[in-house]
């Protein structure tokens, strides 16, 4: 089975979101890059099928040169080879149309590509990738059993899982619960030095056409100081909610 | 050029939000000078809708009786074509971020996701949407043709019209991608991603055991149940509870967080709620700088108190 994760760098969770140039661009200094956590979900997995039943897993990430460390990283918790389609990633649209352009030459029996990424938060890039490609497509993934060319896969809704038997290929959107918190790891040395061997291909782009610019960001207006209510006085709160806030 | 509005259904009946969708379709083909189609899928009360003042009401029956995301995305495709639409509208809700992807791929349509509000442009059309879990907003150019906007949740007030739009039913044959084996819902309960209000809680409750005081309070409030990461990952609580930044957003009218600190990963993602109310002991817990109301106390004496002052009001 060739798999095939789709990865996205984002800021760390805890940074500071700050913009520049007139708040046009997102301002990365100081900033830490991450593996899209819920790709590093889907990656994990990925490698699991690699160890448990033989897989090839590949890594795919759409953008500069800046991310190779975030790809070096994957190569040391297990994956075999890295792809970085040359090209910057201006939107979903963009990237979507690289990646499914990349399949058309390199088959995968799965692609997993995180249900959304922490920063633009867009969830569309495995969607789009299923309809240029014409892949079945399974989101909010949060169990994957395969059997043959048969896929078994939960799907997380509102309020409740549904089961699902998909035909490979097949491309999930993944995120927890595909594998615990505790099954994420962290590069060991054996694995730092054998990243430094494994391929990290580079790939120039195809022409490809973003359908959507951003004009400028805004930050929140800052909010009010909390009122604190005294805890033996619960009619006040009770009150405050009806009366003031009007949420009862 | 017009407008067409995706409304779900879930087991036939029209999903919550419904009349919330339909009042922002209304609002923005009056600001897009223009008609806008309400369509539903497999939905037996569609007539509900019929005082939004949409200049058609349309319900197709699909040959895929259940919500699978490829059959349902050819569908609307098809009729958006049909009805020449050059904005679809449809929701946040886990089905609508789903099948989104794939409609606006068939349709080479472009697609913004968690929209906050009307498009604060018409030409070119641009749109406010959250970008960094809530710690910001871009205001974002659409310059294709055809654009698929996905509403966020509580962001238009619901207003009816004086109109009484029938319904017509369209049979359309599907094929789906995916073969449903199971289904597991939770059925007239209220779910994260659609209550008025959310319940949730943190390492402060200190083990599962516990959690009858984060559902008795969820219960008399009609609830939905939610709570942090550390919470979910010691198996105290479901995946499917964990809120926050990697876990599920939450854009409620009211939400109510107990014994949860505050972290930055929480916080971005519950912050686009409303009201922010936050029970803990910890005077300095950075949630209160989040928070509407705050009671500094114990989880264990503040919860019980409460349920029972708010059973008593009703
Ligand atoms: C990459 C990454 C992603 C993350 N994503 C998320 C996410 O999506 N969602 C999320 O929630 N977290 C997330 N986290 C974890 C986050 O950083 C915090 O660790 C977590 O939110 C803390 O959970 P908590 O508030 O329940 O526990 P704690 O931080 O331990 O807080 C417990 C609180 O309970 C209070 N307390 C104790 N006893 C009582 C009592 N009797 N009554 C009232 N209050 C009491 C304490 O004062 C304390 O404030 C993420 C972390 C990382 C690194």
């Amino acid at each position: 089975m060739k798999i095939l994760v789709c990865i996205s760098c984002v800021p760390d969770t805890t940074s500071k979101i700050n913009f520049k140039e007139n708040d046009t661009v997102f301002d990365d200094q100081g900033v830490q890059f991450v593996i899209n956590p819920n790709d590093e979900f889907g990656l994990t997995r990925a490698i699991w099928f690699k160890e448990k039943v033989g897989a090839s897993v590949d890594v795919l990430h759409v953008g500069q040169a800046s991310a190779e460390p975030t790809l070096r990283k994957a190569l040391a918790i297990g994956a075999d080879k890295a792809i970085r389609i040359d090209t910057h990633a201006v939107d979903a649209f963009v990237v979507a149309d690289q990646i499914s352009n990349y399949l058309q030459a390199n088959p995968y029996d799965l692609i997993i590509a995180g249900r959304e990424s922490i920063d633009y938060n867009g969830s569309m890039v495995p969607g789009l990738v299923a309809a240029k490609s014409d892949i079945a497509f399974v989101n909010t993934c949060v169990q994957l059993e395969i059997d043959g060319s048969i896929a078994t896969a939960t799907r997380e809704m509102d309020g409740g899982m549904e089961l699902l038997n998909v035909e490979l290929p097949l491309i999930i959107g993944s995120q927890k619960g595909l594998v615990e918190e505790t099954d994420l790891r962290i590069p060991n040395m054996r694995g730092i030095m054998q990243a430094r061997q494994k391929p990290l291909e580079v790939v120039p782009a195809v022409e490809s056409q973003s359908k959507s610019a951003i004009q400028n960001f805004e930050k929140p207006t800052p909010k009010a100081a909390v009122k604190l209510i005294p805890a033996d006085d619960i009619d006040q709160l009770i009150d405050l909610l009806q009366n003031e806030a009007k949420v009862l | 050029m017009s407008i067409l509005l995706f409304v779900e259904s879930q087991q036939r009946k029209l999903k919550k939000g419904s009349t919330e969708l339909s009042s922002y379709g209304f609002a923005l083909a009056k600001q897009q000078n223009t008609t806008f189609t309400i369509v539903t899928i497999n939905c037996e009360d569609a007539d509900k809708l019929a005082n939004y003042g949409a200049s058609k009401l349309i319900n197709l029956k699909l040959s895929t009786k259940h919500f699978e995301a490829h059959a349902y995305a050819t569908a609307l495709a098809e009729i958006a074509t049909k009805e020449n639409a050059k904005i679809i509208l449809i929701s946040s809700s886990a089905d609508a971020k789903y099948m989104g992807g794939i409609l606006a791929g068939k349709l080479q349509a472009g697609y913004v996701t968690n929209i906050v509000g009307l498009p604060v442009s018409n030409d070119p059309l641009t749109v406010k949407r959250s970008v960094f879990s809530n710690k910001a907003f871009a205001n974002t150019i659409l310059p294709s043709a055809i654009n698929i906007i996905g509403l966020s949740n509580n962001v238009h007030e619901e207003i009816s019209q004086n109109s009484s739009t029938a319904v017509e039913h369209q049979d359309v044959q599907t094929t789906a991608k995916c073969t449903q084996a199971s289904l597991e819902q939770s059925e007239g309960k209220a779910t994260i991603a659609d209550a008025d209000v959310v319940v949730s809680g943190g390492r402060g409750l200190k083990g599962p055991e516990n959690w009858g005081l984060i559902e008795d309070l969820a219960d008399i409030l009609g609830a939905a149940t939610a709570c942090s990461k550390p919470v979910s990952d010691m198996g105290w609580r479901p995946h499917s509870e964990h809120v926050g930044q990697t876990g599920k957003p939450v854009a409620t009218n009211l939400y109510i967080a107990v014994g949860i600190s505050g972290a930055i990963q929480h916080i971005a993602g519950v912050n686009a709620s409303k009201i922010k109310v936050v029970i803990n002991t910890d005077p300095e817990a950075p949630f209160f700088k989040a928070a509407d109301y705050g009671i500094v106390g114990d989880a264990f004496e503040v919860l019980p108190k409460l349920t029972e002052k708010l059973k008593a009001r009703t």
